[in-house]
């Protein structure tokens, strides 16, 4: 607890702890892009990352670019009691984005900007992007 | 079949509350000395612990304040609310193949010590939660909220099902002086309470608790020496299904069918008791929508057809095709990460609950779905 009259000090949002699976990711991030690991022994798209393919357990992949275009999956709209660092942005819309390339294997988890309407389930999404502390993470809009 | 029956021959329980005004570890010792007690048993009997990985205290710390003398099964499930009935079928599968005789199974939760895992978050996340907290998806409300509303839409529920889900439980919890909330609730309260993580409100939210509970696991031949009849072990079954990710669940081919829906089938294959045998559940309600889910992934209803059971009455004690959560559940009893619902299913098969099933031959208990999880199906001595 602050002293009566003290505002608490604005937390930091928690960003993403890069590691040897992650690293590409958020390093595309960072540029601007959104990419997303595929098997080059079958082709399938996966998400979040892992060494293998669950498909054909092949170790050999690549970074795709995507196209940063998908559909609502399904969203949220989150009210507090939150973490203090998300308490300053409530009521905000999360939601997960189907991936146009592979909308089984691409959802992802994003946040919407806070300009946009309500979504609805379906509706077209197009990524974007926002800086939280030291890091670039992705931001949705509807369109 | 090495013939050997596992019961549940004793059960200890602290009151559920908000403060449990001791440390975990000495909740779980004076629960386990309940449940030995109620067994007939001691310490000196106890030949095997299994916990949930969330608990503060160890097995062998456990055994080192009992002076168990000589442990010789021990081990722990992970995934929080997951673990539950899976802990009891450990602990049965060691009785049966004859590793231990006496296997105690126990969770002793202190908010004040334990804490919130969600709530610990720190400035950098890593692992899974990578990918879910930094755009807000961070309490387990926000991961369930974000399922239900797909299952809304792929299945024409609506959050007033949800609600019938809230009413019945409170409506339970109102006989059972053991409960935290015992007001009655209407769905209009359940539609105008204030959202939490939208579509959940309020009243689709379990209760925070501090409570304790153990329960002792041994032979069928041990357990009709204890002073309560002998809760048979009917069948155990653990299940997570392709692709799971523990909260956030949206990366499987189809994530509406939950680790529940591997588990219900891992559950029949082994058993002879099918879902029509089953006169009561407790289904795990950190949030009413997976009650509906579980409902269809036990195969009490068909896919999709969750919503209906429960706007039918179909939950409620007495008259409903399956009283769920006879105890008041998560959602009204008290928040143990599901141990409340097992003890439950112990209180049916005894006959002993406040809003007790009559004539019931089999209580199915579930455990968390969402994460890799468990069920039991426990079922009564003649």
């Amino acid at each position: 607890m602050t002293a009566a009259g003290t505002p608490p000090p604005v937390a930091d949002r928690p960003v993403p702890r890069r590691d040897e699976g992650s690293a590409p990711f958020w390093e595309a991030c960072a540029q601007g892009r959104l990419v997303a690991q595929r098997c080059t022994a079958c082709g399938r798209f996966r998400f979040p990352p892992r060494p293998t393919c669950p498909a054909c357990r092949s170790f050999e992949h690549r970074w795709e670019d995507l196209s940063g275009r998908g559909r609502v999956w399904s969203w949220i709209r989150a009210h507090p009691p939150l973490l203090p660092a998300f308490a300053e942005l409530a009521p905000y819309i999360a939601l997960v984005v189907a991936l146009d390339e592979d909308p089984i294997h691409l959802r992802m988890i994003g946040r919407l900007e806070p300009a946009c309407p309500e979504p609805a389930i379906g509706d077209p999404v197009q990524v974007g992007f926002e800086r939280v502390v030291d890091q670039v993470i992705p931001l949705w809009r509807l369109g | 079949m090495s013939g050997r029956q596992a019961a549940i021959a004793g059960m200890g329980l602290l009151p559920f509350s908000k403060n449990l005004g001791r440390p975990e570890r000495t909740a779980a010792l004076e629960v386990i000395l309940q449940a030995l007690a109620e067994a007939g048993m001691g310490a000196d009997d106890v030949d095997g612990v299994v916990r949930t990985t969330m608990e503060s205290t160890t097995d062998a710390h456990i055994a080192f304040c009992l002076g168990i003398p000589d442990l010789r099964f021990f081990g722990e499930v992970g995934h929080g609310g997951g673990s539950g009935c899976a802990l009891v079928g450990h602990a049965a599968l060691a009785v049966e193949a004859g590793v231990a005789e006496v296997v105690v199974v126990y969770r002793a939760r202190n908010r004040s010590t334990g804490g919130r895992p969600w709530a610990q978050a720190g400035n950098q996340v890593g692992g899974d939660a990578q990918w879910s907290v930094p755009f807000g998806v961070v309490r387990p409300v926000d991961q369930i909220a974000m399922l239900a509303r797909r299952y809304m839409h792929e299945c024409g529920i609506t959050t007033r099902h949800f609600g019938e889900v809230a009413v019945a439980c409170r409506s339970h919890a109102a006989r059972n002086p053991g409960a935290q909330m015992r007001d009655p609730i209407t769905l209009q309260d359940h539609a105008a309470a204030r959202p939490v993580s939208e579509p959940l409100r309020l009243f689709d939210c379990c209760l925070e608790s501090d409570g304790a509970v153990a329960f002792v696991v041994t032979t069928l031949e041990r357990a009709r020496g204890g002073a309560r009849p002998p809760v048979l072990i009917r069948a155990h079954a653990q299940g997570v299904g392709p692709e799971h990710v523990v909260m956030t669940s949206y990366h499987s081919e189809n994530p509406l069918q939950s680790t529940a829906t591997f588990a219900a089938r891992n559950l029949y294959r082994r058993s002879e008791v099918g879902p029509n045998d089953i006169q009561c559940a407790q289904l795990y309600d950190a949030f009413s929508p997976l009650v509906l889910m579980s409902l269809e992934a036990y195969g009490f209803c068909g896919p999709g057809e969750g919503g209906a059971f429960a706007e039918d009455g179909g939950l409620q004690w007495p008259a409903g095709r399956l009283p769920v959560n006879t105890s008041g559940g998560s959602l009204s009893e008290a928040y143990v990460h599901g141990f409340n619902l097992i003890a439950e299913g112990v209180r049916q098969v005894r006959g002993t609950s406040t809003a007790q099933v009559a004539g019931l031959e089999h209580c199915l208990v579930s455990s968390g779905s969402g994460v890799p999880t468990s069920a039991l199906i426990l079922g009564a001595y003649r």
